[in-house]
């Protein structure tokens, strides 16, 4: 089957369902999510604890099975996505292997790949650059700070040259200077490199700073309450976060956040 | 230089505490002996006379630190490695079953841990009889291995080694099988991001994580196959060892010679450990861990 890769969405979903049996009855993480991401998209999930935001990246990714309606990842099933290493993962934590130094730590999916060592080499020297490690790649992890070793968990994620990057709050356990640093370092990277990004967080001046689009999401059932297109420029300065465009985007995150929350 | 003084001065303390507990109990052991033979002798004696003769008995109930270090010391360096009576001839038999039963026991441990977490139904069918394992007296046993073995022709080395092994091989596979585990959930779902396979996910990931838990396990285990070696050598009428150096001294009531043995055996012991733990910082060094 011929299908123009171009138009096919980076993400579909239909009325997707996801029901964890709990002892004290089902958990309903996700009901009923419709969910089109185009490719090149930024797109950042924000709500509250327990909304599904991660649940959904999960499935996304083959960490989590639906139990009704349907998903694909570049028109593939998860699975096929998976096998087919169709995206990059950056965990809440930077989950670097502390017996290997960075660069082999950013090597391990090349690895495992079955990839030639020069061109390991070479990839792993080209994302180190990407994301501002250069010079560190024979460190091992305890020897960088907690932001390097964030920064070097996305090189990682980066290294096999996947379209599509999945980011669970990564960078929640950082301080707020660092986590403004990376903000704009990540919006470079996505300029420059063009991938589609999902990213979770629950900050909403990052999803507004760092989004095209921003799926809100509201707990107990988890599901999308408001998807709202963001219309700032593509150039963002950290200061763009006063402006009032920037102001209302936000607002009206806020109010979406509050709607789901008048649930309970 | 500080720094050396932190840490030995503690450990010293310690030491000159015991020192004079043990010659005050020394005195006060040996004495009804002393005094015994000082009435039948009609002897006059004064404290003095009571303190110096009890700590140089010939068997004497305690003997004092002194005598035992003398005993080590004539047993040791005044002897040829050769004698029967050198406590380094009977140490190194004592070592050479030691470290046969602990490399075996290691190599089994690990193996029993690899297959119990790679494999669902070893897990559940083994583990409850590696427990049982050591609920058995190794008194009670270790006999029976040492007979069972001669009766099919192996005797010497190989049945202690493999009483040290009985011993040793516990903490390696409860260690290892911890350590195998110990991969946070998110690096195992890391790995399957990676459409990593179970063996790569064992080499890359499991493997290296459960390295400090085999080298913390190793360190138990080298102490207890020490204990196996010695008690290995105890029921079967061995004739070298320390273990059959403390049977022949509890025969004659040579109880300088079995002091002697067992501080032999203690020391061997701490070396071992502290040669384990050596290895054990060089090696995490080497992998880039912390230690």
């Amino acid at each position: 089957m011929s299908q123009d890769t171009n138009s096919t969405p980076a993400i579909q979903a239909d009325k997707l369902c996801l029901t964890f049996d709990a002892n004290d009855g089902p958990v309903h993480a996700l009901k009923d999510v419709d969910l089109t991401i185009e490719k090149g998209d930024f797109v950042s999930f924000i709500g509250p604890s327990g909304c599904g935001k991660t649940t959904l990246l999960r499935v996304i990714a083959d960490l989590e099975h639906p139990t009704g309606g349907t998903i694909s990842v570049n028109g593939m099933t998860p699975e096929e996505a998976r096998l087919g290493g169709a995206y990059g993962y950056v965990f809440q934590a930077p989950a670097l292997l502390a017996w290997r130094t960075i660069e082999r730590n950013i090597g391990l999916p090349l690895e495992i790949m079955g990839i030639s060592r020069a061109e390991q080499a070479e990839r792993v020297q080209r994302t180190l650059e990407l994301v501002g490690l250069d010079g560190f790649g024979r460190k091992f992890p305890w020897q960088l700070s907690g932001g390097m070793q964030q920064r070097a968990s996305i090189a990682r994620a980066l290294a096999f040259d996947a379209d599509l990057l999945l980011m669970d709050e990564p960078f929640g356990a950082l301080d707020e200077i660092v986590r403004d640093h990376l903000n704009e370092q990540l919006l470079q990277l996505w300029k420059k490199t063009g991938k589609t990004i999902c990213f979770v967080t629950h900050s909403i001046p990052e999803a507004v700073y760092l989004s095209t689009r921003i799926v809100v999401m509201s707990p107990r059932p988890g599901r999308v309450t408001d998807i709202i297109e963001s219309d700032l420029p593509d150039e963002r300065p950290l200061d763009i976060r006063e402006s009032k465009r920037f102001l209302e985007i936000a607002q009206r995150v806020r109010n979406g956040l509050r709607e789901g929350h008048s649930y309970d | 230089m500080t720094g050396m003084v932190n840490r030995i001065a503690p450990i010293a303390v310690v030491v000159a505490a015991i020192m004079i507990i043990w010659y005050g109990f020394t005195v006060h052991l040996n004495a009804p002996w002393q005094i015994e033979r000082y009435e039948k002798a009609g002897t006059e004696w004064q404290m003095s006379d009571l303190v110096r003769d009890t700590m140089a008995q010939g068997r004497p109930i305690l003997p004092a630190p002194h005598q035992i270090v003398t005993e080590i010391w004539n047993t040791t360096v005044k002897k040829k490695i050769t004698s029967k009576r050198s406590l380094i001839y009977h140490g190194s038999i004592t070592l050479s079953s030691t470290l046969l039963g602990f490399a075996m026991g290691t190599i089994l441990g690990i193996g029993l841990a690899v297959s119990i977490v790679e494999n669902r139904a070893m897990d559940k069918s083994l583990m409850p009889w590696i427990i049982t394992s050591q609920t058995i007296p190794i008194l009670a046993i270790a006999p029976m291995i040492i007979v069972v073995l001669n009766a099919v022709g192996l005797s010497g080395l190989v049945p202690k080694a493999l009483i040290s092994t009985y011993l040793s091989f516990f903490p390696v596979v409860v260690g290892m099988v911890k350590g195998l585990r110990s991969p946070d959930p998110m690096l195992m779902d890391l790995m399957r991001t990676y459409k990593a396979s179970r063996l790569q996910t064992f080499w890359k990931l499991r493997l290296p994580a459960s390295v400090p838990f085999l080298f913390a396990s190793m360190k138990v285990a080298i102490a207890i196959s020490l204990v196996g070696a010695i008690v290995g050598e105890l029921p079967t009428g061995a004739v070298a060892g320390l273990g059959a150096r403390l049977l022949a001294g509890s025969y004659y009531g040579q109880t300088i010679q079995i002091w002697s043995a067992l501080i032999s055996a203690a020391c061997m012991a701490a070396l071992l450990v502290g040669v384990v733990g050596l290895i054990s910082h060089f090696a995490l060094r080497r992998m880039g861990l912390r230690t």
